[in-house]
């Protein structure tokens, strides 16, 4: 381990600068409805991109959201094959609008973002690729206030090479 | 353009649970092939539900979404025999819709 930064991080930090940015152009854009999608889209896309958790925090206009237990995240203890971890957020949160579904050590951490319009239940069930032993974060937006569960989930057989 | 997304929609007290199973790669870029070169990334971007033309949910994928993405979410409502239509646009600008009815 260096204390320093290599020069790929250093690389990926004026990446991630660069696309930050970019959203906010997006963003910028979308406002002035020259874009296809809201800002929101462009927001969310750049989050994709995030390498980890504070990032993709950022770029989803989030600062540290609040622990909910109102939020049940199922995901097995142990996933023996990490390219297919099924994984379930449910809430009884009132007035959710959107689900994200990160993964704090995969390269990319968000896996996911959904979109619950009105007259849909805070329910969400897929599947995906988790590196290595992380910790997968549910989190949901509810009456504009971002709200999170985590738990651990032990990786027998990485999924981002397989 | 890929193969046909798998459907089934099934309205039981008052909800309706939408179950899909999309046929993609799903390929995260960060894989090398025999040679060494990476393999580029090959992902569904974007994905829309409908429910009689009304948008019932939006999502964006990142390259951690599993092969042939499985995906299940519950809309309150719905009728048997009411449409379900499910798009998805990849990182190659390929795009597929597929529909479905509630039973």
């Amino acid at each position: 381990m260096s204390a320093g930064y290599g020069e790929s991080d250093l690389i990926n930090m004026e990446r991630r600068k660069a696309l930050r940015t970019g959203s906010r152009l997006l963003g910028v854009l979308a406002i002035l409805g020259l874009v296809p999608g809201s800002a929101w889209a462009g927001a969310g896309r750049a989050a994709l991109d995030a390498g980890n958790l504070s990032d993709a925090f950022d770029a989803l206009g989030v600062t540290l959201p609040e622990n909910s237990e109102l939020i049940r995240l199922t995901v097995p203890e142990v996933a023996e094959n990490g390219a297919v971890v099924p994984v379930t957020v449910e809430t009884t949160l009132a007035h959710v609008e959107q689900i994200s579904i990160l993964v704090d050590k995969n390269i990319n951490v968000l896996a996911a973002n959904f979109i619950i319009p009105k007259g849909v239940a805070g329910f969400i069930t897929t599947r995906i690729k988790i590196g290595q032993t992380a910790t997968v974060v549910a989190l949901v937006k509810a009456d504009g206030k971002f709200y999170r569960a985590s738990r651990e989930v032990q990786v027998t057989q990485g999924g981002c090479s397989a | 353009m890929g193969e046909a997304t798998r459907i089934r929609a099934t309205a039981k007290d008052g909800l309706t649970e939408v179950k899909m199973l999309m046929q993609h790669e799903m390929e995260t870029g960060q894989r090398k092939d025999a040679a060494g070169n990476k393999i580029p990334a090959w992902i569904i971007t974007d994905v829309k539900v409908l429910h009689e033309g009304r948008t019932v949910l939006e999502a964006q994928f990142g390259t951690a979404v599993s092969k042939n993405p499985y995906l299940v979410f519950r809309l309150i409502g719905g009728a048997k025999g009411e449409k379900i239509s499910v798009l998805w646009t990849d990182n190659r600008d390929d795009k597929r819709m597929d529909e479905a009815v509630i039973d």
